[in-house]
């Protein structure tokens, strides 16, 4: 059986500006896929990629496919995909503030779904959402399907757009940044909530963050991304024990754990170029401690790592 | 200052900027480009169609309507360029003053500018001209005053905007004095933007000159202007329809063109945000 | 709601005040003399006095400000000079028709001008947009006068469709409201189409479409739902522009109404009749603004919740 979501080769440009170059990602059935990088990384670009949204933001596929369920998404018609957003991919944006429709109750914004990808009638849908928002342990549900979005807070809208990623009965959720823009007690709240509906329903999860302990706490397998390009990719376990990659072994030692020392907190210095600059080379080059004149001048090439692969003309040998 | 010139490279831009020149030209050099004088009846020539004699034909004096035409020219482009150079000005102090100086100045002005804001300019126009009587002075001067508003309205919020910027206060702590920071800091980085909105105004002021110039209030005859050219109105219509047809559009094509060079001068000095025409 | 309305009507007063204070004192600049029109000419200056005694206009301006502010408060809007006839009359027999004339020019523009801006929003940067764009900039840049002449010539003159002139049947309606429709079509469908494009770019769009609705029904549901609460504002300011437009149109129309009678009673110097006719189009400019006010908050909950 083929994967649910699988990227292959997947090469993005918006104008004149190639972002994403060759991702090759798959996300398999029941699965949680952590997609980790700093800002600018071209995490939210995959996302709109696998949903088939590039158009909304004027970009477009130059090489390689995004394959759904076995089923090549270019190929597919308009209406097709359609039926799959929502559907049987639901979305999670990055900030629950803005993601709803000021002017439309609550409720009615989460009943669209199931009316329009389950067929259900008005009252079976509005059950359905009150069944949902119970679930995210909404208290009070009947009282906030019929409020406007500018009386919850942002916790409660966020949980309310989880309600409508999961109303359409979706086999995917692909989560941009889910917490981000809330406080950081509400944080761990949403990351639970959407981790245990998920693993509950079978549901799989393709969850973009910049958080690796979110990542360690939730994720089967983490794919890093820099620059446009995945530098590692593989089971959470063995990664977090081992980064090969010397960008995710950066990215490992800045979760804050306990017992460590003041200090050793290793940030890593500079941040990920614009796609109108990236170096030649290995994309990493400028700020990687191991970078070589090899490093400098081709592209580092994938190596198979266990049940993983790395990016990396000098990766981390592990014991 | 290459911005006015590089907006003649786009394509509408130039084909407007290069109306208005010629628009222009023919109005200054109006004696030179026409045998016929514009104030000289010759009745027996009256409603004359379009000919080679006279290439739009003659109105109900048997007068020449393209001479009458490029003299009219004149008439509205300068009562309506002067009128919003005075506006303009007048609208700049105000502004400038309101938003600089603040408190009870800046609520007097702000309340005026909103309440004679809601009033469309052809009342006010027609009011003041009503007050000062009609003829060229008064129309310039019901124009100017009707379109103080909206350039005090401009500077103000351009100043506003500006007052909060570093290099501003920087003057300030400085210890440069209110004329100076005014003059010398604050009015000139306002200007790009009340420039291009004036120029964007003296059209709309065109349509007012002739709207007024129909009403019989504008330049009294013999004297042409656009507006007054078509004042005979309905009546013409049956009789001799291109008297009325060629002034009108002779007022459009120039209002379109001003509209297309400015919108390519916005374009090319980048301050459409800064602009926000209020629709 | 109910003392939100309160509290904004009255805010109204004072503007009403200022609005009052400033059409009484200005028309009393104009030059020319309403008596010199009533008196034949080599009247005695006991004739003069006389006459302007009865029209009260011996006494000091304040306190002809207030006597006819007390009076228009009491519906009295004083007596017509040259019509001899009460003000309120003369009013009360245009104002119908200015009303019917600016009503379905404003219903007109608004109809058509969001038609057309969404049709422009919808296929922006291509040819219906350019299109659209282009006819609406013309349409702006075209006196009403000479639009309304044009009009008459084509379809009155022309193709004998509609009468030249008057107020008689709805044939009499179509070409004056098209005059002023047109001018107000296409600063609705400027509007429309800009904040269509702005609502468009908004990020609960992006996850309507993620929802997996139809873009038509994405545009038209959502975004022209929002689009539309700065039309409905703006619209609401520009009431006073409608009327105004009125004012030239009737002219050119011959028809009855608010304008004809303002720019006659203007030529005549017929003071009390002025003075009625710009307060009735202020207080439209003021109603207008208020019913902005009103359906901005019937469209907008967020301006609801802010109300109260």
């Amino acid at each position: 059986m083929s994967a649910l979501l699988e990227l292959q080769s997947l090469s993005v440009a918006i104008g004149k500006v190639a972002l994403l170059d060759g991702i090759a990602l798959t996300v398999e059935r029941g699965q949680i896929l952590g997609l980790v990088g700093e800002s600018g990384s071209g995490k939210s670009l995959t996302a709109m990629a696998a949903m088939g949204l590039l158009p909304l933001i004027g970009g477009r596929v130059t090489a390689g496919a995004v394959r759904f369920d076995g089923q090549d998404m270019a190929a597919m018609t308009e209406v097709q995909r359609r039926r799959l957003r929502g559907g049987r991919i639901g979305f999670v944006t990055q900030n629950p503030m803005t993601a709803l429709d000021p002017v439309q109750r609550i409720g009615a914004q989460v009943d669209v779904v199931s009316r329009l990808h389950l067929g259900l009638s008005r009252d079976e849908a509005r059950a359905r959402t009150l069944d949902l928002l119970t679930q995210l342990r909404i208290p009070e549900a009947e009282t906030v399907a019929e409020a406007w979005p500018h009386q919850l807070s942002g916790g409660m809208k966020q949980r309310i757009v989880i309600a409508m990623a999961l109303a359409g009965d979706p086999d995917l959720i692909i989560a941009d940044e889910p917490t981000t823009a809330l406080d950081v007690t509400v944080q761990a709240q949403i990351i639970h909530i959407l981790g245990h509906l998920v693993r509950d329903r079978g549901v799989s999860l393709l969850l973009i963050t910049h958080d690796m302990s979110v990542v360690a706490q939730v994720c089967d397998r983490v794919a890093v991304l820099y620059a446009g390009r995945v530098a590692e990719e593989g089971p959470v376990g063995p990664i977090f024990a081992a980064p090969a990659h010397p960008y995710t072994a950066a990215l490992i030692g800045c979760i804050p754990q306990a017992g460590m020392a003041k200090g050793s907190l290793t940030g890593i210095p500079g941040a990920v170029p614009s796609a109108m600059t990236f170096p030649e080379g290995c994309r990493f080059h400028p700020r990687c401690p191991r970078a070589s004149q090899a490093c400098r001048a081709s592209p580092p090439p994938i190596l198979s790592r266990g049940e993983g692969r790395v990016a990396c003309h000098h990766p981390e040998v592990s014991a | 200052m290459t911005a006015p010139l590089r907006a003649f490279r786009r394509p509408q831009g130039g084909l407007a900027g290069g109306w208005l020149i010629l628009v222009i030209a023919a109005a200054l050099a109006a004696p030179l480009l026409t045998p016929y004088a514009y104030d000289v009846q010759n009745l027996p020539q009256a409603y004359q169609p379009a000919s080679a004699r006279h290439w739009l034909g003659t109105d109900e004096f048997g007068r020449d309507l393209l001479t009458r035409l490029i003299y009219g020219a004149r008439t509205s482009l300068s009562v309506s360029a002067t009128a919003i150079s005075i506006s303009v000005l007048c609208g700049m102090v105000l502004g400038a003053a309101a938003a600089w100086f603040g408190g009870w100045l800046d609520r007097a002005v702000t309340m005026v500018v909103d309440l004679s804001w809601s009033f469309p300019e052809i009342l006010i126009a027609l009011i003041l001209v009503a007050i000062i009587g009609p003829g060229t002075i008064g129309v310039m001067i019901a124009i100017a005053v009707a379109y103080i508003a909206q350039f005090t309205r401009l500077t103000r919020a351009q100043i506003l905007t500006l007052k909060g910027e570093t290099f501003i206060e920087a003057a300030r702590s400085l210890g440069a004095g209110h004329a100076h920071i005014l003059f010398r800091h604050l009015l000139p980085n306002a200007l790009a933007p009340v420039l291009v909105s004036a120029m964007l105004a003296t059209g709309d002021a065109i349509i007012l000159e002739a709207t007024l110039g129909f009403f019989g209030l504008g330049a009294q005859p013999p004297v042409p202007s656009w507006g007054g050219m078509m004042s005979a109105g309905s009546a013409l219509v049956f009789k001799a329809p291109w008297v009325i047809i060629f002034p009108g559009l002779a007022v459009a094509v120039t209002v379109v063109a001003i509209n297309l060079y400015g919108d390519a001068l916005i374009a090319e000095l980048d301050i459409r945000s800064r602009l926000r025409r209020e629709a | 709601m109910l003392s939100w309305l309160i509290k904004r009507l009255l805010m109204l007063v004072p503007v009403f005040l200022a609005v009052s204070v400033v059409i009484f004192s200005i028309l009393h600049f104009i030059p020319g003399d309403p008596i010199d029109n009533l008196l034949k000419i080599g009247s005695s200056p006991e004739a003069r006095a006389e006459m302007e005694a009865r029209y009260g206009l011996d006494r000091p301006l304040p306190v002809q400000y207030l006597i006819w502010l007390s009076n228009v408060l009491q519906g009295d809007l004083g007596t017509a000079i040259v019509a001899r006839r009460p003000v309120a009359d003369l009013i009360a027999q245009a104002l119908p028709h200015s009303l019917r004339l600016g009503g379905l020019a404003l219903l007109f523009s608004t109809v058509v001008g969001v038609t057309l801006g969404v049709v422009a929003a919808l296929s922006r940067d291509r040819w219906p947009d350019r299109a659209i764009m282009g006819g609406v900039l013309v349409g702006s840049t075209m006196p009403s006068f000479w639009l309304g002449l044009i009009l008459i010539l084509i379809f009155s003159v022309g193709l004998g469709w509609f009468p030249v002139s008057g107020a008689r049947g709805w044939q009499s309606l179509v070409l004056p409201v098209l005059t002023i429709g047109l001018g107000g079509t296409a600063l609705v469908a400027r509007i429309t189409r800009v904040s269509m494009i702005e609502a468009a770019g908004r990020d609960f769009v992006t996850l309507l479409h993620a929802k997996g609705l139809s873009p038509l029904r994405i545009q038209l549901r959502h975004v022209l739902r929002h689009a539309l609460i700065p039309v409905v504002t703006i619209l609401a300011l520009r009431i006073g522009w409608i009327l105004g437009g009125a004012v030239t149109v009737e002219v050119v129309f011959a028809r009855p109404g608010l304008g004809t009678l303002l720019i006659k009673s203007l030529s005549q110097h017929d003071y009390p009749v002025v003075q009625a006719c710009l307060l009735m189009l202020a207080m439209a400019v003021m109603l207008g603004t208020l019913m902005g006010d009103i359906l901005q908050a019937l469209m907008d909950p967020r301006v609801r919740a802010a109300m109260t």
